[in-house]
């Protein structure tokens, strides 16, 4: 298990991603499974840095995990900002014409959809989000 | 990411390289900003572009809604990752791909 903690700054999102690529490497993950990721963290920390302090600046911890049988890596974000379910939102209607599209919920429905698992809980005044990626 | 412009009469090709994310998709939504006016087809080269996330998705919406009123819009040469990510988020019907 590896942890970094940083600040929620938008500058931050390439640190994170960095680092989460870092161990994927290691893993030796493809190179699909990497931007899937790449791109969730783009969403997931995005998602903090406008929403958990804003206008403030706060930390975020992220862990990444790797788990056998099968292999999987879980990446965990955690900060003690204001609560904040993204998964409490409904799915966006993607039938909808460029006119009629709201954009807002587009960015956790991608994620939904190319992690194998997502979660959320609030525990202890921490927001606490973890995807995992079979690999 | 790197947008490289290429202007010629009405019609507009931006090829763009890189990453189009929560940090750069600002930088194309001005460039679009700057450039639309006058402008009947607009073309965006996604040739060296590596992925896209929302963020893009949201320029790239504000780009085709303005394109819808004055000409029309392509997305050229888009890899496989993100022409996955149209198809799940539905950008596959509403942009013109090719």
């Amino acid at each position: 298990m590896k942890e970094l903690t940083i600040n929620a700054t938008l500058e931050n999102i390439q640190t994170v991603t960095d680092f989460v690529d870092g161990q994927l490497e290691e893993l030796g993950c493809s190179m699909k499974a990497q931007m899937q990721i790449d791109i969730a963290i783009d969403e997931l920390f995005g998602n903090i840095v406008h929403y958990a302090y804003n206008p403030e600046v706060g930390p975020v911890t992220v862990r990444v995990e790797v788990t056998e049988d099968p292999l999987a890596v879980s990446i965990t974000f955690i900060d003690n900002g204001v609560p904040y379910d993204p998964l409490a939102k409904t799915d966006p209607d993607v039938t909808l014409s460029a006119e009629e599209r709201e954009i807002g919920g587009l960015g956790i429905f991608m994620v939904k959809k190319s992690m194998d698992e997502i979660s959320y809980e609030y525990r202890s005044g921490q927001n606490i989000l973890t995807i995992k990626k079979n690999m | 990411m790197k947008i490289i412009k290429k202007e010629n009469g009405e019609a507009l090709r931006l090829a763009l390289e890189g990453r189009l994310d929560t940090n750069t998709a600002p930088e194309l939504e001005a460039v679009l900003k700057g450039s639309l006016e006058g402008i009947k087809e607009l073309t965006i080269d996604m040739t060296a572009l590596e992925y896209l996330s929302s963020a893009g998705l949201r320029v790239l919406l504000g780009a085709q809604k303005s394109m819808n009123k004055q000409g029309s819009m392509k997305v050229a040469n888009a890899n496989e990752m993100i022409l996955e990510v149209f198809e799940i988020t539905g950008f596959s019907e509403i942009l013109t791909l090719e």
